[in-house]
C-alpha cells in the first residue's frame, strides 16, 4: 500500500518533469510547433488554442486534469484524437515487449541456473562470455548485423516489421522474429548474471549444505531450495531490464519501421507534436513505475519473513 | 535392515584422512588416521576445539567433504557398505535415510522460504518411503515426542516464526523422519542460551534413548557431552589424543590436553573468589562511582517503540569490574550501546565522574569519548581486513593524541606488548592472526585511547575455552597495571563470577538482581539467578538426569 502511494507520487513528479521539459523550458512552444516561417497571426492563433497565455501552473493542472480523466487531447499535427492514435500502437508495442519478456526471462533464469550449478565450469564460462559480448554491442549494431545476414543475404526474414491490419498470425510472427531477437539480446546478459550470482549466493549457505546432507537431489536443490530464496533479487533485475527494454524499444521500432509507441514518439518529436510526446513519455514512465512496483511485490511475496511478520 | 545386528557395529571408521586441496592440487591434512566404531544404540562424542577436525570427520561419515577438501584415505563402513566407495547417487540415497545430520545453527540450516513441515518430511517423501500424509503424521508424533508446543500446527509455520530452541528440536525431527541407523549431531546446542540448552539436550536424550539410535555427538563442551555420550574421542589438530568411556575421560583423563580442556571448561567455582575491598579515596573515604547509569529506559524503532531497557540503574567503579549477565534478548548489549553513546535513551541518564554524558555520541567531547571504549564480541568483524594491525591501532592514537608518526609507532609497539603480542604483528593483516590474537588486538585498540572504562561485550564467547581463559587472565592483569574499569557483558555465569566485583543480572530489559558478587551469588538467590546457576552443565554424567 505504501509502495503504491509512493508509485503514484513518483508518477506525479514525473508528469511535472515532462511538463516542464516540454512546455516551460525556454523557447516559444508555438514557434516550435509552427517552425521559423510562421506569421505572427498564426503564432497568436496557436497560442490561444493551446492556452499558452495562462500562467504555467494553471496550464499544468489543466493538462494533468485532462490526463487523469482520460481526455488525452488531440494531435497538433493531424488533429486526430490521441486516444485513437495510441490504441493500436500501444497494443503493438506491448506485444513486442511482452513476447520479448516471455522469451528472455525464462531463458535468462535457465541460463543463470545452468551457470550456477558448477561455477567456473566450461558451461558457466561459455554462457558468461556469450551473454557479455551481446550486451557489449549496441542494440542498433546487432539489429543491422542481423538484418544484413537474415534479411539481405539469406532472405529468410523480412527486414522491416511494418505491422498492418489484415496480416495473418504467421506473417506477424515472421516479422517479429528479428526485432524480438535484438531485444532479447540486449536484456539477457544482465538477468543471466544476476540469476547466477543470486543462486550461487544461496547455494553457499548452510541451508544448502543441510539440504545436501539430508539427501536432496541436485535438481531439487536448485529448483525447490535455492530458487525461492533467489527470487527477490531476480525479480528486481528482471523489472529493471524490462523497464530498460521499454526504452530500448524506441531504437528497435525505428530501425524495423515497427508501428509502435516508440516510433510514434520519435515521429512526434520530429513533427513537434508536443501533446503526443507528453502522453508517450507518460506511458513509458508509468510502465517503468509499475514494473518496479511489481518487483517489490514479488520480493515481499517470495519472502515469508515479510509475508508473515512475527 | 532396520533391526541393527547387536554384534556388528553400526558404523566403523578406519584410517580416515581428509585433506584440504589448493588450486595446485597440493594436499594439507586436516584430519589423519582416524579410527573408531559405534555400537548399536550407543553415542560417541567427538570433542575438540575449533580446527580440531571434529566437524570434518562427522561430515566424512556422510561421504561429504566441504568445498576445497578431499577425503583421501580410509573407509567408513555403515553396516557392510563402505560409504566412501559409493557413487554420488548412492551416497545421496543413504543421506537422511540411513545417516541423518543435525547442524549447529538451526536458524541458518533451515531454508527460510519453505514451511517447516515441508522441510521435515522432505527426505521421507522424495525417497518414496512415506507418502506426504504419512510423513506429516509421523512428523507430528515426533514433534510431540520432542515436547514442541502445538505439535499439530507448528509445522505449518516458517522457520522465522519459531524460537531457536524449537528450531533445533525441529531439526531433530527432520533427522528422525526416516528412522536412520545413525544420527550425527554437530554442536547442536552451542548456539542456544543455557536455559534453552537444557530443554533441547533433554529432548535429544529422550529421543535417542527411545529410538535406540546410534549417534555421533560433536561438541567442544565436555560437560554437555557427559550428559549424553557413552564413548568420547578427544581430538586436537586433526589427530586423536585420547579415547575412552565418558567416565574414564572426565574422572581419570590421561593426556595433558584432555586435562587442560577439563580445567578450562566452565566449572562453577566451589567458592566465590575473594572479594576485593571497597574502593577508597586517598583520604580513606569511600570512592564515588566512575560511571553511573540512572533509571535508563531505551528501545528500538520509532520513538523507542520496542523497549530493550526498562528502568536500568547501575554503577561502575574505577579499577573494578561490573559483570552484566543475561541471555539473548535481555538487553545487555543495548546497555553497552547506551553507555558508549551509540544509542539514545528515552529517559534516564548516564554520567561519568559526576558529569552527565550526552546520550548522542557526536555531542560528547573528545575527553568523554576517550574515557569510554568498546571491545566487541566478533574481533574478526570489528577489525578492518584491509588495514595492517599497526594502522588499526594507530588510528585512535592519531585521533585522540595528535602524535607524530614516530611516536605512534612506538606507542603501537607498547600496546602490542601490553596485550602480550610480538611487536612485529604491527605489520600483519588481521587475517594472519588467530581468533585469540585478534581479540587481543581488539583490546589493544580499546586501550589505545587510555580509557577509564572499557565495555567488553561478550569478548570471549566466540573463542575456544583455553584461549578464552588466557584472555580473561590478560584482562585481570591489565586492570591491575592500568587501573581501568570494565563493564563485562556475558551470557556465561561462571565467567562473570570469576571476573566481576559487582553483578547485574538482566532479564527482558530489566535488572532483576544487583549487588556485589557475594551478595548476588549467596543464597537465597533471585529465582532467575538460581535458574541460570542451575543451567550450567556440571562435569558429571548424571547432572541432567538428576535435574529437577
Amino acid at each position: 500500500m505504501q509502495r503504491l502511494l509512493l508509485g503514484i507520487a513518483i508518477l506525479f513528479v514525473v508528469s511535472l518533469l515532462i511538463f516542464i521539459g516540454t512546455e516551460i523550458l525556454p523557447g516559444d512552444v508555438a514557434q516550435a510547433i509552427l517552425g521559423q516561417g510562421a506569421t505572427p497571426e498564426l503564432l497568436e492563433n496557436v497560442r490561444v488554442r493551446l492556452g499558452l497565455h495562462d500562467p504555467a501552473p494553471v496550464r499544468y493542472f489543466r493538462w494533468l486534469g485532462n490526463l487523469v480523466s482520460g481526455n488525452l487531447g488531440a494531435s497538433m499535427v493531424s488533429g486526430a484524437d490521441i486516444g485513437q492514435l495510441l490504441g493500436e500502437r500501444v497494443w503493438n508495442t506491448f506485444m513486442l515487449a511482452g513476447v520479448t519478456a516471455l522469451i528472455a526471462v525464462p531463458l535468462a533464469i535457465l541460463l543463470g541456473l545452468l551457470s550456477a550449478i558448477k561455477p567456473n565450469s566450461l558451461m558457466d564460462r561459455t554462457i558468461s562470455a556469450v551473454s557479455l559480448s551481446l550486451i557489449s554491442l549496441p542494440d542498433f549494431l546487432i539489429a543491422i548485423v542481423l538484418v544484413m545476414v537474415f534479411a539481405v543475404k539469406l532472405s529468410w526474414l523480412p527486414a522491416i516489421a511494418n505491422l498492418r491490419p489484415g496480416l495473418d498470425f504467421f506473417e506477424v510472427a515472421r516479422m517479429m522474429v528479428l526485432p524480438v531477437t535484438v531485444l532479447v539480446f540486449t536484456v539477457l546478459a544482465h538477468m543471466v548474471r544476476m540469476t547466477r550470482t543470486a543462486v550461487i549466493n544461496v547455494l553457499s549457505s548452510p541451508a544448502t549444505e543441510m539440504a545436501i546432507l539430508k539427501g536432496v537431489p541436485r535438481w531439487r536443490l536448485l529448483l525447490v531450495h535455492a530458487l525461492p530464496n533467489a527470487l527477490a533479487p531476480i525479480a528486481n533485475v528482471v523489472a529493471l531490464n524490462l523497464a530498460f527494454l521499454i526504452s530500448g524499444i524506441v531504437v528497435v521500432e525505428t530501425l524495423f519501421n515497427f508501428s509502435g509507441l516508440g516510433r510514434l514518439m520519435v515521429e512526434s518529436v520530429t513533427t513537434r507534436d508536443i501533446p503526443v510526446v507528453q502522453i508517450c513519455a507518460m506511458i513509458f514512465c508509468t510502465v517503468y513505475v509499475l514494473l518496479n512496483l511489481f518487483a517489490d511485490v514479488i520480493s515481499i511475496v517470495s519472502n515469508p519473513r515479510l509475508r508473515y511478520p512475527k | 535392515m532396520r533391526e541393527p545386528n547387536p554384534i556388528t557395529p553400526v558404523l566403523e571408521v578406519k584410517g580416515l584422512c581428509v585433506s584440504a586441496q589448493n588450486r595446485k592440487k597440493q594436499l594439507t591434512p586436516i584430519v589423519s588416521d582416524i579410527s573408531f566404531s559405534i555400537a548399536p544404540g550407543k553415542v560417541t562424542a567427538l570433542i575438540g576445539e575449533s580446527g580440531s577436525g571434529k566437524t570434518t570427520i562427522s561430515l566424512a561419515c556422510l561421504g561429504f567433504a566441504r568445498a576445497g577438501c578431499v577425503i583421501n584415505a580410509g573407509e567408513v563402513k555403515l553396516g557392510d557398505v563402505d560409504v566412501l566407495r559409493l557413487s554420488n547417487a548412492q551416497r545421496r540415497a543413504i543421506r537422511g535415510k540411513d545417516i541423518a545430520y543435525i547442524a549447529q545453527s538451526a536458524a541458518a540450516a533451515f531454508n527460510s522460504a519453505l514451511t517447516l513441515n515441508r522441510q521435515v518430511t522432505e527426505t521421507a517423501v522424495i525417497n518414496g518411503i512415506l507418502s506426504q500424509e504419512e510423513a506429516t503424521a509421523k512428523a507430528i508424533s515426533l514433534y510431540r515426542e520432542l515436547d514442541l508446543p502445538e505439535p499439530e500446527t507448528i509445522g505449518d509455520r516458517y522457520p522465522h516464526q519459531v524460537s531457536g530452541g524449537q528450531l533445533q528440536r525441529l531439526m531433530a525431527a527432520m533427522a528422525m523422519i526416516c528412522d536412520p541407523r545413525l544420527l550425527i549431531l554437530d554442536e547442536p546446542t552451542t548456539a542456544l542460551d543455557v536455559t534453552t540448552q537444557i530443554e533441547v539436550l533433554r529432548s535429544f536424550k529422550k529421543l535417542i534413548r527411545n529410538k535406540s539410535t546410534s549417534a555421533i555427538y560433536v561438541s567442544h563442551d565436555l560437560a554437555v557431552v557427559a550428559q549424553i555420550a557413552d564413548e568420547v574421542m578427544v581430538l586436537k589438530d586433526g589427530v586423536e589424543v585420547e579415547r575412552g568411556s565418558i567416565d574414564n575421560i572426565i574422572n581419570a583423563p590421561q593426556h595433558e590436553y584432555t586435562i587442560e580442556l577439563i580445567n578450562a571448561a566452565h566449572i562453577m567455582p566451589e567458592q566465590l573468589p575473594a572479594a576485593r575491598t571497597p574502593l577508597l579515596n586517598a583520604d580513606s573515604s569511600i570512592a564515588l562511582p566512575l560511571l553511573r547509569v540512572e533509571t535508563v529506559t531505551a528501545g528500538y524503532g520509532r520513538s523507542h517503540k520496542y523497549l530493550a531497557l526498562h528502568d536500568v540503574s547501575l554503577e561502575a567503579y574505577s579499577t573494578r569490574t561490573i559483570g552484566v549477565i543475561g541471555e539473548s534478548g535481555s538487553g545487555k548489549t543495548t546497555l553497552g550501546r547506551v553507555i558508549s553513546g551509540l544509542m539514545n535513551v528515552k529517559s534516564g541518564s548516564v554520567s561519568l565522574e559526576g558529569q552527565p554524558l550526552d546520550d548522542a555520541i557526536d555531542l560528547r567531547d573528545r575527553d568523554q569519548l576517550k574515557a569510554i571504549q568498546f571491545a566487541f564480541q566478533m574481533a574478526d568483524v570489528a577489525l578492518n581486513p584491509r588495514h595492517r594491525i599497526g594502522k588499526i591501532l594507530g588510528r585512535p592514537l592519531a585521533f585522540y593524541f595528535d602524535l607524530s608518526q614516530q611516536a605512534i609507532d612506538n606507542r603501537v609497539a607498547e600496546l602490542l606488548e601490553l596485550v602480550e603480542l610480538p611487536t612485529e604483528y604491527a605489520l600483519r593483516f588481521p587475517r594472519e592472526l588467530s581468533g585469540g590474537e585478534k581479540q587481543r588486538v581488539n583490546l589493544a585498540r580499546a586501550l589505545a585511547a587510555e580509557p577509564k572504562l572499557i565495555i567488553c561485550d561478550e569478548i570471549t564467547s566466540a573463542l575456544d575455552t583455553v584461549v578464552a581463559k588466557s584472555i580473561l587472565a590478560l584482562l585481570v592483569e591489565l586492570q591491575e597495571r592500568l587501573g581501568v574499569s570494565y563493564v563485562f557483558i556475558s551470557h556465561d555465569i561462571s565467567t562473570i563470577i570469576q571476573m566481576a566485583d559487582t553483578i547485574a543480572v538482566m532479564r527482558e530489559g530489566q535488572v532483576v538482581a544487583y549487588g556485589t558478587t557475594a551478595e548476588v551469588m549467596t543464597p537465597p538467590h533471585h529465582p532467575y539467578t538460581q535458574l541460570l546457576l542451575d543451567s550450567v552443565p556440571a562435569m558429571r554424567t548424571d547432572w541432567l538426569d538428576n535435574l529437577a
